[in-house]
């Protein structure tokens, strides 16, 4: 009889698991690397370049949002870790723990938007593995996810990159992520009607990194936990920099600017797991806009700042013009006193 | 923001300046709402120098006093019982630890945005006890009153309330009484103005001869907020005035009144910083002290001291400035607040600190 939820029995090692392997994961994620089930996955190694390697785990409540889940969540957050070095993804691999008692229907659910993701974004899943821990030991489902790329030659970027004269540009609606995930917690009684912009990103980089070559793009970043504040944040210290951005250059939506108003939030640090943040050269900012602008995962993208000198009593730091004309120091997130987000 | 209305800031600002003509002022915004939207949208940075704001008392965290925290720390150990509170309570200080902590140590806290998803809790948890942390002003106490309501007529016996609202009129009186307090007027809180209406801060102008202008929260809002008032000292006038018509009567919310004195008596206060201020608190009624918690759990409040060097009892009276305290920004950081003004996102310091102000 097929068992209707995850039994400890099912991390055993034995028949078990080899059913749940079976059943559930390699029905949907079958590849020649995977479907071995050696120890390691062996890759063919045939590009040239220098390899980007990343690891990220996800714990994201609840496992299910508007607009993706822990699934393709965990599949495209790895990849926007290796294309914000402009590596293109080679592979990932798939580490699951569950909590006894998931139902077997939702571990099958998020199997399967691994398995869309990985296909949609052509990055296979090589090697995987899975751990059963009692009830309450987990909550449902963690996934770690971790994914190696390869940077092709030429390609340099890095957050201390960031020159006086560059623009800052931001590819789309910022907050969306942040915004699905806590209207659609448990204990919020309405719908928002946002979805998560979980998506990925490496194609958007490519095609940015093939329209801007040389050095005019200086790096990349993507706005996860800590959203833009924090991105923005990040790149000023480490390239010793003032940042400059207008309030009304940033794209947000008019439901997630609601959303935050209502539960006292700001959407410069909100989540996001389909954006990115990049510094162009002046003269590349246009194309880059452009460029992003071309694609549906940049098709709202904005030129947002610009990078300043720094002031020697100030240190670096991030300035937003407010729509009313008044200035204000935009901080990193310093703790936040809501559930974890992702 | 429309350019319509940008040409209506530029507007209020030389309206401002006019009045001010050079003259120095300076007031208070009593909520803490105001003071993170005059931040958020650099309000203070466009203003004419001689135009001075400082934060007031308007945070309830804030004004929760140690004694009280840790009640509710003690009450979330207690074995079968689940704390629902707003977010902002989790990291305030008690005089060991904080809610977050206590959790960490096995207490089973649930952050909710309403006192009825507590309710809800508590219906889904019939073997729980369930205890709300009624943490407010006169705008929440509506809400939680009519949940003390609902569990009443619903013979919910597993659903309590820990009361500890906060009436804003009686500590505005306490803090106008204080000699070394100078200011020339309020910008008076919005949201419980929609309660209490415009007319409740009449007595606070007359005995004071204190400018006060009910106040929205929108950047406009607060720029005619702080227009009016300077008009009105600059002609010598100091009444009540209502610049959030769109939310606010003149007499202000009688149905919700109404469910306050139904659930809810006046009661002497504590607050942090003001100490005991009469009649301005709030206490659960006889009729519903089935659903009072600290009736039900028989805590007392044992008077605890302030942290040492913590300057929030000055800060939360407008009468010294976060950057004037030793441990603004070193010891004191949102991540490891020693004051309260540091923990809730509407807390004085808290403002200083993400606006990156001295």
């Amino acid at each position: 009889m097929k068992a209707s939820r995850v039994l400890i029995d099912h991390g055993s090692g034995g028949l078990a698991t080899k059913e749940l392997i079976e059943k559930i994961f390699l029905k949907r994620l079958s590849n020649r690397y995977l479907s071995r089930l050696e120890d390691s996955a062996v890759l063919d190694g045939k590009s040239s370049g220098r390899i980007a390697l990343t690891t990220d785990s996800y714990v994201v409540d609840p496992i299910f949002f508007p607009g993706g889940d822990i699934g393709s969540l965990s599949v495209h957050g790895t990849i926007n870790d290796l294309a914000m070095q402009g590596a293109r993804p080679v592979a990932l691999t798939l580490g699951l723990i569950l909590e006894e008692g998931l139902l077997m229907e939702e571990l099958e659910q998020v199997a399967t938007s691994i398995a869309s993701a990985s296909l949609d974004a052509g990055v296979p899943v090589v090697t995987a593995d899975t751990k059963v821990v009692p009830c309450g030991k987990a909550d449902k489902i963690f996934i770690n996810t971790s994914g190696i790329g390869m940077v092709p030659e030429g390609i340099s970027l890095g957050a201390d990159r960031a020159r006086p004269g560059d623009m800052v540009l931001v590819s789309g609606f910022i907050g969306d992520h942040g915004a699905a995930i806590m209207t659609s917690r448990a204990n919020l009684s309405f719908s928002s009607g946002i979805n998560s912009d979980s998506a990925p990103l490496h194609r958007l980089v490519e095609r940015l990194l093939d329209r801007c070559p040389g050095n005019g793009l200086r790096l990349f970043r993507d706005p996860t936990r800590g959203g833009l504040a924090t991105v923005l944040n990040e790149i000023a210290q480490a390239s010793r920099v003032r940042i400059a951005i207008e309030e009304e250059a940033i794209p947000v939506r008019a439901e997630v600017i609601s959303i935050c108003e209502l539960l006292g939030l700001d959407p410069l640090y909100l989540a996001n797991e389909g954006k990115l943040v990049t510094v162009a050269a002046r003269e590349c900012a246009d194309q880059a806009l452009e460029a992003m602008k071309e694609t549906e995962e940049g098709k709202h993208a904005a030129i947002i700042g610009e990078i300043m000198e720094v002031k020697k009593a100030s240190g670096p730091r991030v300035t937003i013009k407010t729509s009313i004309g008044g200035t204000r120091i935009v901080s990193m997130l310093a703790g936040e006193p809501l559930p974890r987000i992702c | 923001m429309t350019d319509f209305a940008k040409g209506m800031a530029q507007g209020l600002l030389s309206k401002i300046k006019d009045a001010s003509s050079g003259k120095p002022m300076c007031f208070m915004e009593v909520c803490g709402t105001h003071t993170m939207s005059i931040f958020r949208s650099g309000i203070r940075k466009l203003l004419p120098r001689e135009i001075r704001l400082v934060s007031g008392p308007g945070c309830p965290v804030c004004v929760t006093p140690v004694g009280e925290i840790d009640q509710m720390i003690e009450l979330s150990l207690l074995p079968g019982v689940i704390t629902a509170t707003f977010g902002d309570m989790l990291r305030v200080p008690g005089s060991t630890y904080n809610l977050s902590e206590a959790r960490a140590r096995g207490a089973e806290i649930k952050v909710v945005y309403s006192p009825a998803d507590a309710l809800e809790i508590a219906e889904n948890n019939p073997d729980k006890e369930v205890v709300f942390l009624g943490i407010g002003f006169e705008t929440t106490a509506p809400s939680v009153a009519a949940t003390i309501l609902q569990a009443h007529r619903n013979k919910l016996k597993n659903f309590m309330v820990f009361p500890s609202h906060k009436l804003m009129p009686p500590a505005l009186d306490v803090l106008l009484s204080d000699p070394e307090i100078d200011m020339d007027g309020l910008i008076c809180p919005g949201h419980v103005s929609t309660i209490i209406g415009a007319r409740a801060f009449e007595p606070v102008a007359e005995k004071f001869q204190m400018p006060c202008v009910v106040t929205g929260f929108e950047p406009l809002d607060i720029l005619q907020g702080i227009c009016m008032l300077a008009q009105q000292v600059s002609r010598g006038e100091n009444m009540v005035e209502n610049a959030y018509r769109r939310a606010v009567s003149w007499d202000g919310n009688r149905r919700a009144r109404k469910i306050i004195e139904t659930v809810f008596k006046p009661a002497d206060a504590r607050w942090r910083g003001l100490g005991t201020i009469a009649g301005s608190g709030l206490e659960i009624r006889k009729k519903f002290r089935q659903l009072d918690a600290r009736r039900h759990f028989g805590t007392r409040e044992k008077t605890v001291p302030e942290p040492k060097g913590c300057q929030c009892a000055q800060i939360i009276k407008g009468m010294a400035l976060p950057s004037s305290c030793p441990m603004f920004s070193s010891a004191c950081t949102p991540l490891t607040p020693v004051g309260p003004c540091m923990v809730s996102s509407e807390g004085t310091c808290a403002a200083y600190y993400k606006y990156g102000e001295s």
